[in-house]
C-alpha cells in the first residue's frame, strides 16, 4: 500500500495527460495564450493556479453540504476571489516585476474556466482529501502545458530561458547567432501560442489511441 | 512491353511497400497512370489538377525571369544611379550582367522552396499512406516571387515548413486548406523576421551584406532601395516615374514589381479559364473605390498635410494598382480556386472586399505597407461564409418563386 490508494493516485495522474484540462478539455486557454511568452511567467502562473485550485477545492468541498445550490456560483466566486487576492498580494510584495508582467492575468484566475469547472464538477460532490488531490492534479496538468508552451516560446522567440541567454547574444553575435540565426518574433505574438498549443494537442492525440476520434 | 507497362508492373509488385507513394509521385509526374476509377459515374475533364497548376506556373514564368533581370538592375542602379526614362525593351535592363546577379540569387530561393516544400509533402504522404498531392507545385513557384531577394535561405525553409504543415497539411492537404499556403509562408516571415521583410535594405541584392561590410570598416558606399510603398509611408519623394512602376523597374519582392507582365499573366489565366476574371476585376474595382474615397478625403482638406497618412491618401487612386504587391496578389493569389469563394456572386463580393481592404490597410497602417497579403488572408477566412449566404439567398429566392406560383 503506497501513500495514495490507486483511485486517489488516478485523481492526480489523469489530468496530467489523458484528461488534461488544456489539451483535452480545452479550458483555461486565455491565460495560456497571454502569459506564456516567458518561461518564468508561465511557472509563476502555474504555481498560482496550483495554490488557488487546491485550496479552493478544499474549501468548497468542506462547505459543500451547507451551500444552497441556488447561490453556489456566488459562493464559489467569493472563495476563489479571496484566494486570488492572497496570491496577488504575495506576488506584489515579493516579486513586484513579475507581478507587473502577469498584470491583470493574476486577477483573471478568478474567471479561469478550469477552477470553476473543478468546483462544480468535483469539489461539490467529493470529500476534502479527494478534492485536494483533484485540485493538485488539474492545476499540474494546466501548469505542465503552460511550461511547455512557455519553454518553446521563450527559447525560439527571445533566445533565452528564464532570462538566461542560452543561445548566445544576438547583438554581440555569439553562440548560434554567429551562424546567422535570428529570433523568431512571431513566437512572442499570441497566435503562435495557439499554434504551439495546437501542435501539442496534435501530437498527444495522434499518439494516444484512446483519444483518436471517429 | 514498353517502359510504361514495366513501371506499372513494378508498382503492382511493390503495393505494400512504405515508400510506394514516393515512387507513385514521380511516376504520375511523368506518365498518366494505368489505373482508372472503377466505381460510380464520372465526368471526365481535360483540365485535371496537374494541368491547372502547370498553367499557373506558365503564367508565372515571365514574372520570374523579369525578377532575375530586375534584381541585377536594382543592384547596379543602387550603386551607379537609375537610368531615367527607360523603355521596356531597353538594353540597360535586359543584359546578361543583370541576369547573372539575379539568377545566382533567385535560383537558390526557387530550389529551397521546392525541395523543402515537396520534402514535407512526401513525408506526409508516406505517413498517411496515400499518393503525393501536387498542391505544392504552384505554391513552390509563388513563394520565391513574393519574398525579398536577400532573405536568408534557412528562414525561407523554416517558413515553408510552417506554411505547408500548419497552413495545409493540418487541414487535410491539398484542396482542404482554408488559407493560401504561399501567403501563410509570407505572413510567417513577415511577423517572425520583420527586419528581413521590410525596410530599405532587403529589396536590393547585396545591400544587407554591404551594410555589414561597412560596419566592419570596408571603404564602400552604402546601397539601399526603398519600395514605393515604404517611401510613401514615410512621406519621402518618389524617384521613379509611373512608367518605371508599370514596367517594374522598381525595388520590391522578386516577382511582384512588373505590372505589365502580371497583366500578361492575368490575360493568360483568364483566356485559359484557370483564373477567375470576376475576382480580378472586382478586386481592382474595390481598390479604385477605396482609393477614390481617400483621394476625396485628402482633396476635401479633411486631413492635414502633416498627417502621416497624407502621402498615401493623396496618391492618385489608380496608382495603387501599380505599386506594391497588389497586382500580383490579386491575379495569382486571390484567384486560388481552393481558398476563394466558389459562387459567382460570392466571387464579386470576395474580390471587391480584397481590393477595398488592401488599400485601407496600406494607408492606415504604415507598419504593414503590404496590405494585400493581409487582405487576402482575411478574405480567405470569410470566403466560406460569403458562399453560405449566397447559397442561402438563392434558396430563399427560389422558394419564394415556388410559393408565388402555387399560391
Amino acid at each position: 500500500m503506497g501513500l495514495l490508494s490507486k483511485k486517489d493516485a488516478k485523481l492526480i495522474t489523469d489530468p496530467l495527460a489523458d484528461n488534461n484540462p488544456i489539451t483535452i478539455q480545452v479550458l483555461g486557454i486565455c491565460s495560456a495564450l497571454a502569459i506564456t511568452a516567458e518561461l518564468k511567467a508561465s511557472i509563476v502562473m502555474a504555481i498560482a493556479v496550483l495554490f488557488v485550485l487546491a485550496m479552493g477545492n478544499v474549501v468548497i468541498s468542506l462547505m459543500r453540504n451547507i451551500i444552497p445550490s441556488k447561490i453556489r456560483i456566488i459562493v464559489q466566486l467569493v472563495v476563489v476571489a479571496a484566494l486570488v487576492i492572497v496570491v496577488d498580494l504575495v506576488l506584489k510584495a515579493y516579486a513586484y516585476d513579475l507581478s507587473k508582467t502577469l498584470s491583470v492575468f493574476v486577477g483573471l484566475i478568478i474567471t479561469n474556466c478550469i477552477i470553476m469547472g473543478r468546483f462544480e464538477a468535483f469539489a461539490l460532490a467529493n470529500g476534502p482529501w479527494q478534492s485536494f488531490l483533484d485540485g493538485i492534479g488539474n492545476a499540474a496538468g494546466y501548469g505542465i502545458i503552460l511550461i511547455i508552451v512557455g519553454f518553446f516560446r521563450e527559447l525560439l522567440g527571445s533566445g533565452t530561458l528564464l532570462g538566461y541567454k542560452v543561445l548566445g547574444d544576438p547583438i554581440e553575435k555569439t553562440g548560434v547567432y554567429a551562424f546567422g540565426y535570428e529570433n523568431n518574433g512571431f513566437m512572442l505574438l499570441a497566435p503562435m501560442a495557439l499554434i504551439v498549443l495546437g501542435i501539442i494537442i496534435w501530437v498527444q492525440r495522434s499518439r494516444n489511441e484512446a483519444l483518436i476520434e471517429d | 512491353m514498353g517502359l510504361k507497362q514495366n513501371l506499372h508492373n513494378f508498382k503492382e509488385k511493390n503495393k505494400d511497400k512504405k515508400w510506394l507513394p514516393l515512387f507513385s509521385a514521380f511516376h504520375t509526374f511523368l506518365y498518366a497512370p494505368n489505373e482508372v476509377t472503377s466505381k460510380g459515374t464520372h465526368i471526365k475533364g481535360a483540365d485535371d489538377l496537374k494541368r491547372t497548376m502547370n498553367t499557373v506556373i506558365m503564367a508565372l514564368i515571365p514574372c520570374l525571369i523579369f525578377g532575375m533581370f530586375n534584381a541585377g538592375y536594382q543592384h547596379f542602379a543602387a550603386i551607379n544611379g537609375y537610368t531615367e526614362g527607360m523603355s521596356f525593351l531597353s538594353g540597360d535592363f535586359w543584359n546578361l550582367q543583370n541576369f547573372m546577379v539575379g539568377f545566382k540569387k533567385i535560383l537558390p530561393l526557387v530550389i529551397v522552396s521546392y525541395v523543402v516544400g515537396l520534402g514535407v509533402e512526401f513525408i506526409f504522404a508516406i505517413i498517411k499512406g496515400h499518393e503525393v498531392e501536387e498542391g505544392y507545385l504552384v505554391t513552390g513557384m509563388l513563394v520565391p516571387l513574393i519574398v525579398p531577394i536577400d532573405i536568408p535561405l534557412w528562414m525561407l525553409s523554416v517558413a515553408v515548413i510552417f506554411g505547408v504543415v500548419i497552413g495545409k497539411e493540418v487541414f487535410g492537404g491539398t484542396g482542404m486548406n482554408i488559407m493560401n499556403p504561399a501567403l501563410i509562408i509570407r505572413a510567417f516571415l513577415f511577423f517572425a523576421y520583420p527586419t528581413w521583410m521590410s525596410g530599405d535594405k532587403v529589396w536590393v541584392s547585396g545591400a544587407v551584406k554591404r551594410t555589414q561590410e561597412i560596419a566592419d570598416g570596408a571603404q564602400l558606399d552604402a546601397i539601399s532601395g526603398e519600395t514605393i510603398l515604404g517611401s510613401l509611408a514615410q512621406g519621402k519623394e518618389i524617384a521613379h516615374s509611373i512608367w518605371d512602376m508599370f514596367y517594374g523597374f522598381i525595388p520590391g519582392s522578386v516577382g511582384e514589381t512588373s505590372t505589365l507582365l502580371i497583366l500578361l499573366g492575368a490575360l493568360f489565366l483568364i483566356f485559359s479559364k484557370i483564373g477567375s476574371w470576376r475576382i480580378m476585376l472586382s478586386a481592382v474595382v474595390g481598390a479604385l473605390v477605396m482609393g477614390l474615397l481617400f483621394n476625396g478625403i485628402s482633396n476635401a482638406g479633411w486631413i492635414g498635410e502633416g498627417s502621416k497618412f497624407y502621402a498615401l491618401m493623396n496618391t492618385p487612386f489608380w496608382q495603387h494598382l501599380l505599386i506594391g504587391g497588389f497586382a500580383f496578389g490579386v491575379v495569382f493569389m486571390a484567384t486560388d480556386p481552393v481558398t476563394a469563394s466558389q459562387t459567382t456572386k460570392g466571387k464579386w463580393i470576395y474580390g471587391f472586399l480584397i481590393g477595398f481592404i488592401s488599400i485601407m490597410i496600406r494607408v492606415f497602417n504604415p507598419a504593414y505597407p503590404e496590405g494585400v497579403m493581409l487582405a487576402i488572408l482575411l478574405m480567405n477566412v470569410f470566403a466560406p461564409t460569403i458562399d453560405h449566404y449566397v447559397v442561402q439567398g438563392n434558396v430563399k429566392r427560389r422558394l419564394k418563386r415556388i410559393k408565388a406560383k402555387t399560391a
